[in-house]
């Protein structure tokens, strides 16, 4: 349809007009059909001076959702930006508020990265919603100037056996590798957790990673009067709107469709083009800010843009490409439609930026410029639908402190410990019940091999990727001529959240903090995707208060900022939230990735020593062993943020002067479940004991396989590097203990006066179990 | 590549000592990926890589092309389908067909749009188990005549990428009869059959040598610490090889 012939049918819409507006302030709005309350509706009124149009009420109600305006949480959220030390802010180039943070790597170069959720859309329609999901987190890379250099999924999903999950499973999946695999972004790393509080509500959570120059970076504003505001990619559809068709009393025609998908549909070619065509843009100077569209589609970009600049924009809205002519305005504005971006461009590179559209078959519209008004105009041929100052729109949404108070059953949760349960009783002690153990262990859902999943994701385009799934961080490589790179890793433990909030954030934040370090990056910045139940229910407002708390003190402790993010809330099902999942994504540098260190030995390494790092505690509670005997209660595992930080500065080093080979942290399944995938990494044996370490730690054979304590890793050491690594280690007064050698000739993981696990028979356990439910 | 210039376009630029002075394209569609990969592999041979826009319609004097994986076009219709009409592909059937013939590699999308181009027999559909895939395959070299194999052992196994959705080679059986006993199956696979292809096709031979099409992606794998298992090089042989043909001429 040529756009004459569009505007034709758009003028058949009688228009809510601002003008209209303020001489009918009587007429009935559907604000609680858009989810606004009673207070929230009078705020907008009062705001205004007048009734908002019906196109104004639109944009508000998305905007104000608790999605876009974080309500419920940014009273909390206050604290990643409070508990920052001179030290933390020196790499930060761009904080939270932005699309992404940026971080200086050096050289010149900068890194961008933010992990998002895409949650209730994965349940709705998994292979769309985590496409999507997929799609939008790379858009807010793009957005930041840089170029996507790689993504990760860590992903929840309900009980392994329940009818559903495969179905979510499935889907999500091939929605990752179907969008992620077309972009050519290789995926590195994520997470897999099976547990039936995420039944009716799985966590898809999307994080990518760019790259670009220092003066590449891009900013979401819109500056410069008389600059051209450009919409460009995709055509807006009807799909993503969430409560569209209450609007339609907006038009006169009744034969429009009037049901449309809430979850958007993704096209991740037109993505991948969207790419190329954007960084085109940017080497050649030619937008002056640019913004992608998310949530909230134009609402979103068209208020940020101007209330970011010099504070106005007037748009025509029906020069806005359509995929469905009958499409109203406040659908447009609403339109979640995704592979799109909104740019600002100066006159004198229109011609320029056309010819970039042209070159890769990109459409486009120029949608009007930018003013210094301070008020965002919207006009419908012609005539105004919105007039609204853009910062109320975009920034000063309502904002609840909402009440909160430790659950009454939290005391009862915390004193149901493990081996004081009925499940807890008859523990394994015998070699052969320990080595039952441990194949049962390591095939059980959340720590059996992930390779069904990562399988169908490309990990190797750009040629880049130095580590990935299952070594404990994704490695890229960012300067091919020093070698230069960043490492990646996500963590996150509902169960330990659950028992306590407060540490339970703070050990996500520290097993991800000991996965990039055992990689042998240097931490350097944080992003976290908070996922939690209802804001209304007290309960759950405590936990996210409490970890939002524990996880910016122990940002501050370890010194790495929190650079962006998001907060996910009303995961539950029904009026059961799910467990408290707050997922912390750590960046970390490698001048070198040369240096990375895999997780696990090559039969090349034969002979060399195996030390734990550490001390380990009786800590079942919370434990994947205590998981897989139905049982949770009782306290997680200690915090030790110092001992964190000296094991890590231990690995980093260790892997700087070459004096490792390969290392693997210590987190859920604890030293069983370690030892157990560094032999089957490369498929080479080895033999141990426990005896010094028990004797050492005062723990029996039991809690030493399967104890969860942290701040723990096990390293294999070349024997010319064992007297060095060991002064290192007693230099820096941590603990270390010898536990045997890598034996390339065995093919079993031999534990000395317990068991000898042949490798094969553990990897038939380990492999099975994802094919076994999902094919 | 400078070291202060971002990559943000793929880097073309040619290292100060190129063995052979060769020039060797590699086409960029809409939705190709691993141009950027293809390129550094060639440069890692030694030869100068030259970056072919699909929307032109000349070869700039290349001595020899890649056509790399990707989803050209989102593979909409079917892999291949509609890169084939594009003009650079009329000038590289034209260029493949003519007496100089110039030799040419098509890897994954690359092979599915050289057999819609009918410079290769036969088609790809998806893979028999559905879903996408990713892993270190084994490969077998069946053919160390050709322009791209010269530099590998006859029956050689070598271990590269393999990564597609749509990789399972099909043809009607007097075609995979007549390319089994012309030897002109390049590659198969050794092992385990990754996608159901017909006789465990994984690459094939035109008649003169010149084009070859495979699904696996040697361009993965000629970077120590950045292949297969984080170690291997076996793909680097594609690109010594047509860097041999081109200097000592057909093998």
């Amino acid at each position: 349809m040529s756009a004459a012939e569009q505007s034709t049918q758009q003028k058949k819409f009688n228009m809510d007009t601002v003008a209209n507006a303020a001489v009918t302030p009587d007429t009935e709005l559907p604000w609680a059909e858009l989810g606004l309350k009673q207070n929230e509706f009078d705020e907008v009124v009062k705001v205004l001076g007048r009734r908002p149009t019906a196109a104004e009420l639109a944009m508000y109600s998305v905007m104000w959702s608790e999605h876009c305006s974080y309500k419920s949480s940014k009273n909390h959220l206050r604290q990643f930006g409070d508990k920052v030390s001179e030290e933390m802010k020196k790499d930060m180039l761009v904080g939270i508020g932005e699309n992404a943070g940026v971080t200086n790597l050096g050289d010149g170069w900068a890194v961008t990265f933010k992990i998002e959720s895409h949650n209730s859309p994965t349940m709705i329609e998994p292979y769309q919603g985590a496409a999507t999901g997929i799609g939008g987190i790379v858009r807010d890379i793009i957005s930041m100037g840089a170029r996507p250099v790689a993504v990760m999924d860590p992903l929840r999903f309900g009980a392994i056996d329940h009818p559903d999950t495969a179905r979510v499973i499935h889907g999500a999946v091939a929605g990752i590798g179907g969008y992620g695999n077309s972009l050519g972004l290789p995926n590195i790393g994520g997470e897999m957790v099976f547990d039936s509080v995420y039944q009716g509500n799985p966590l898809v959570n999307a994080l990518a990673v760019g790259v670009m120059r220092h003066e590449d970076i891009r900013l979401a504003n819109a500056s410069g009067k008389g600059n051209k505001v450009v919409l460009f990619g995709a055509r807006t559809g009807g799909d993503g709107i969430g409560g569209a068709s209450i609007l339609s009393s907006e038009s006169f025609d009744d034969t429009k469709p009037s049901k449309r998908p809430a979850v958007q549909v993704g096209d991740p070619f037109a993505e991948k083009v969207l790419i190329e065509c954007c960084l085109e843009l940017f080497k050649g100077s030619l937008v002056e800010g640019i913004q992608d569209l998310g949530a909230a589609g134009i609402s979103c970009a068209t208020s940020e843009l101007a209330s970011n600049g010099d504070g106005g924009m007037e748009v025509e809205l029906t020069s806005v490409l359509l995929r469905d002519p009958t499409l109203t305005p406040g659908e447009i504005l609403m339109s979640e439609s995704q592979e799109r971006m909104m740019a600002v461009v100066s006159p004198e590179n229109i011609e320029a930026f056309e010819a970039t559209m042209d070159k890769w078959a990109v459409e486009y519209s120029w949608l009007g410029e930018v003013t210094d008004t301070g008020r965002l105009i919207i006009k419908w041929d012609g005539e105004v639908i919105v007039d609204v100052d853009p910062r109320t729109v975009a920034h000063d949404g309502p904002l609840y402190d909402r009440p909160y108070a430790r659950p009454e059953w939290q005391d009862a949760l915390q004193a149901d410990t493990f081996k004081s349960s009925e499940a807890g009783a008859n523990l394994p002690s015998t070699g052969a019940e320990l080595k039952a153990a441990l194949v049962e262990l390591m095939a059980s859902p959340n720590m059996c091999d992930k390779s069904w999943i990562t399988n169908q994701y490309d990990r190797y385009v750009g040629g880049n990727t130095a580590l990935a799934s299952p070594d404990d961080a994704g490695v890229i490589r960012v300067d091919e001529k020093t070698g230069m790179g960043v490492a990646l890793a996500t963590d996150a433990n509902g169960r330990y959240t659950f028992l306590d909030p407060y540490h339970g954030a703070q050990l996500a934040l520290a097993e991800a903090y000991r996965n990039v370090a055992t990689s042998g990056a240097v931490p350097m910045a944080v992003s976290d995707c908070l996922n939690f139940g209802s804001p209304e229910d007290s309960d759950v407002m405590w936990q996210l208060a409490e970890a939002i708390r524990g996880l910016s003190d122990a940002c501050l402790v370890l010194g790495v900022p929190v650079t962006g993010g998001n907060v996910s809330l009303y995961n539950q099902t029904g009026s059961t939230p799910i467990h408290p999942t707050p997922v912390v994504a750590m960046l970390g540098k490698f001048d070198d990735v040369d240096r990375r260190t895999p997780s696990g030995w090559r039969a090349d390494a034969d002979g060399q020593a195996l030390y734990l790092l550490g001390t380990t505690f009786d800590e079942l509670d919370g434990s994947e062993f205590a998981n897989i005997r139905g049982h949770l209660g009782g306290l997680p595992p200690k915090v030790d943020l110092a001992a964190e930080k000296t094991l890590g500065a231990i690995l980093i080093n260790a892997s700087r002067d070459g004096m490792i080979d390969s290392a693997h942290d210590l987190s859920e399944g604890g030293l069983g479940a370690a030892l157990g995938e560094m032999a089957l990494r490369f498929g080479v044996g080895a033999r141990v004991a426990l005896d010094d370490l028990c004797e050492r730690d005062g723990v029996d054979a039991f809690t030493a396989l399967f104890s969860e304590s942290q701040a723990r890793a096990v390293v294999a050491v070349p024997r010319s590097e064992e007297v060095r690594f060991n002064d290192m280690a007693t230099a820096r007064q941590f603990p270390v203990v010898r536990l045997g050698v890598v034996d390339a000739a065995s093919n079993s993981l031999e534990v000395q006066g317990q068991f000898d696990l042949d490798l094969n028979e553990l990897r038939e356990a380990h492999e099975a179990t994802l094919p076994k439910y999902f094919g | 590549m400078s070291a202060t210039e971002l990559p943000l376009i793929g880097d073309y630029s040619t290292p100060a000592a190129a063995l052979s002075g060769a020039r060797i394209g590699v086409v960029t569609f809409p939705g190709t990926l691993d141009d950027r990969d293809a390129a550094r592999a060639i440069r890692m041979a030694g030869a100068e890589a030259v970056s072919l826009w699909h929307g032109d319609a000349d070869l700039s004097n290349v001595d020899a092309v890649v056509i790399p994986g990707g989803f050209s076009y989102g593979d909409y219709l079917r892999a291949g389908a509609i890169a084939r009409f594009a003009p650079m592909m009329s000038k590289i059937v034209d260029a493949a067909n003519s007496d100089a013939k110039l030799p040419v590699l098509g890897i994954c999308n690359g092979f599915q749009i050289l057999t819609e181009s009918h410079l290769l027999p036969g088609s790809m559909i998806k893979n028999d188990h559905l879903k996408f895939l990713c892993r270190d395959q084994v490969l077998r070299v069946e053919n160390n005549t050709t322009a791209w194999s010269n530099q590998y052992a006859q029956g050689e196994e070598i271990t590269i990428v393999l990564k597609n959705q749509d990789g399972q080679y099909v043809a009607d059986e007097k075609t995979l009869d007549a390319l089994e006993a012309e030897g002109r199956v390049a590659f198969s696979y050794v092992g385990w059959n990754p996608n159901g292809s017909r006789r465990n096709i994984a690459g094939i031979t035109n008649a003169a040598g010149n084009v070859v099409g495979l699904m696996p992606h040697p361009e993965h794998a000629v970077e120590a610490g950045f292949g297969p298992d984080h170690t291997g090089t076996d793909g680097l042989g594609f690109f010594t090889s047509v860097l041999t043909h081109l200097v000592g001429g057909q093998k």
